[in-house]
């Protein structure tokens, strides 16, 4: 029973990974970008959503009504403003300008916010509790999960049935011949950074209801993520939450083992997955 | 002669610090089908992709409508109802057929193309419309390309070697439909490595040689010996 219930949390906790890894999934889906500041982008997500709540007094849910447009252009504008420069060369200088972003941001974060762990109060939902059968779960981490599987829809959705997904994917597929569509690549950039970084929202607001955070903690969501979008598969939104599963039941069972053995655990599998399919479990189906 | 749709004068284009055209000058007519011929790496495709923007020119090398367009991006360009059905057919393997066609048209420009006006000139497109455009023979998939660029319903199409790669009877097939598909007022630049096919479907030409224009005329009224010389270059 314990190992069931293991396996339930873990899952669970994929929901959150997943939730990180939708946003960097998407972008190298239709930019080809890797975005080391990601994980920082997050912990921007969750400390924007504690402005908001303790300023408007606002319950961290609600939050997301403002966070999530903020975050979105945010996005649009950084991708028009510098990353957009960065494209068509080499893989290496987006690699540079994000991994300096990360550093920009870290930094200051920490002189806004200071490097105290900080937390948001979601009141009576983070420690309400369903039972089901033998098992407790938190509604918490249901209510992570639920939201993981309807943005992995929603995203799937914008992918393959609206015209903004129709013009991501003719853009990965060809930029030069997109454009002779009509369609202005840097604007396209532009609007998928913006879903990706709302998505980030979703996944930092999620994350500071969680757990307390600070401003370091970026990197390890960044890695979080990356996993879960490698063992999913690069470019298969629901490989990346079937990856972001596999990462989190591979954690809990770790910690199960032994409790120091939670991220080493989720690193093994990693590895393992990668040795054995180095293109992930899911990789690109179209359609 | 009626108002030029597009005039080119001076045109220089470079690859890096290869030029590949130097000083084309060419004038497309308001409704005129114009072949441009010319042997391997003689600068047809760098023409038209210098025509569509996704080669950048000194804005007024290139002018549409008398308004300079040289130096517009592609997007810009394509916004203005010019098309481009490219070398090698380029369909988006991530889209069905049938999204390969709307995205084409997603510009938005009234005009007589339209997915149905698309389907009844290749029938054939209709049945396939759910399919990968890559599960398509490679005349399917230039019937495809043809249809993506009319969707924009542009004033001006440029076709680079739609006749390249594929089987005989086909190449046949989609030249018997070409008058039907120009005859609706549109201006056109066919670019084709087969002399006698573009010369039938078109008014005038124009040869180009190692990125120069070697000879241009009247499409029925040329000798034989004029092309070969100002296509090889033989003297
Ligand atoms: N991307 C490129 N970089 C460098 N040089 C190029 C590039 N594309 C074309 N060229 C060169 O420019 C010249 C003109 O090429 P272009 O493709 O316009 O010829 P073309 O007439 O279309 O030939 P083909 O009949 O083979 O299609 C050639 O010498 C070619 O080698
Ligand atoms: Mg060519």
């Amino acid at each position: 029973m314990e190992w069931v219930n293991a396996i339930v949390q873990g899952t669970l906790l994929g929901g959150l990974y997943a939730l990180f890894a939708a946003g960097l999934s998407l972008i190298f889906g239709v930019m080809r970008l890797v975005n080391i500041a990601h994980g920082d982008f997050i912990v921007l997500g969750a400390y924007l959503g504690l402005s908001v709540t303790t300023i408007l007094g606002i319950h961290p849910l609600v939050a997301l009504v403002f966070v999530v447009p903020c975050m979105a252009m945010i996005g649009y504008i950084l991708q028009r403003g510098i990353l957009n420069q960065t494209l068509g060369g080499d893989l290496l200088s987006p690699l540079l300008v994000t991994f300096g972003l990360s550093v920009i941001l870290q930094n200051a974060l920490l002189e806004i916010y200071s490097a105290d762990p900080q937390k948001m109060n979601a009141g009576a939902l983070e420690t309400a509790s369903v039972s089901l059968g033998d098992l407790s779960l938190g509604v918490l981490p249901l209510l992570t999960f639920g939201i993981a599987v309807a943005v992995i829809a929603a995203l799937q959705w914008t992918f393959y049935r609206t015209a903004l997904g129709r013009a991501f994917r003719a853009t990965s597929d060809n930029q030069e011949i997109a454009q002779l569509m009509g369609l202005n690549r840097r604007h396209i950039f532009g609007m998928a950074m913006a879903l990706a970084l709302a998505v980030t929202a979703i996944a930092g607001i999620m994350l500071g209801i969680r757990t307390s955070f600070d401003p370091s903690v970026g990197g390890g969501r960044l890695i979080f993520g990356f996993e879960a979008v490698i063992i999913g598969g690069l470019g298969n939104l629901w490989g990346t939450l079937a990856g972001g599963v596999i990462l989190g039941v591979a954690q809990t069972i770790g910690a199960k083992i032994d409790p120091g053995w939670q991220l080493l655990a989720g690193h093994i599998v990693f590895l393992a997955i990668l040795a054995v399919r180095p293109n992930g479990l899911f990789p690109r189906v179209s359609g | 002669m009626p108002d030029p749709i597009l005039q080119i004068s001076g045109l220089d284009a470079h690859y890096g610090d290869f030029q590949a055209l130097f000083g084309v000058d060419l004038d497309v007519a308001e409704g005129e089908v114009l072949a441009i011929i010319g042997a391997n790496g003689a600068g047809k495709t760098t023409l038209l992709r210098s025509i569509s923007g996704l080669t950048q020119n000194a804005p007024d090398m290139i002018q549409y409508r008398r308004a300079p367009i040289g130096g517009l991006r592609a997007d810009e360009v394509a916004n203005l109802g010019i098309a481009l059905v490219p070398e090698g057919r380029q369909l988006f393997p991530s889209l069905s057929v049938e999204e390969n066609l709307i995205i084409g048209g997603q510009i938005g420009r009234k005009g007589p193309w339209s997915l149905q006006a698309v389907y009844d000139l290749f029938p054939i497109l209709k049945e396939r419309r759910a399919q990968q455009s890559t599960s398509l023979s490679g005349g399917q998939q230039q019937m495809v390309a043809i249809g993506r660029a009319l969707m924009a319903n542009p004033d001006l199409i440029l076709f680079d070697e739609i006749s390249l790669g594929l089987a005989p009877i086909i190449i046949k097939d989609i030249y018997d439909a070409l008058p039907g598909i120009i005859g609706e007022g549109m201006s056109a630049l066919i670019v084709e490595q087969d002399i006698s096919k573009a010369l039938s479907v078109s008014s005038r030409f124009y040869c180009l040689q190692e990125g120069r224009v070697s000879l241009c005329g009247a499409s029925a009224t040329v000798a034989r010996e004029d092309i070969s010389r100002a296509y090889f270059g033989v003297a």
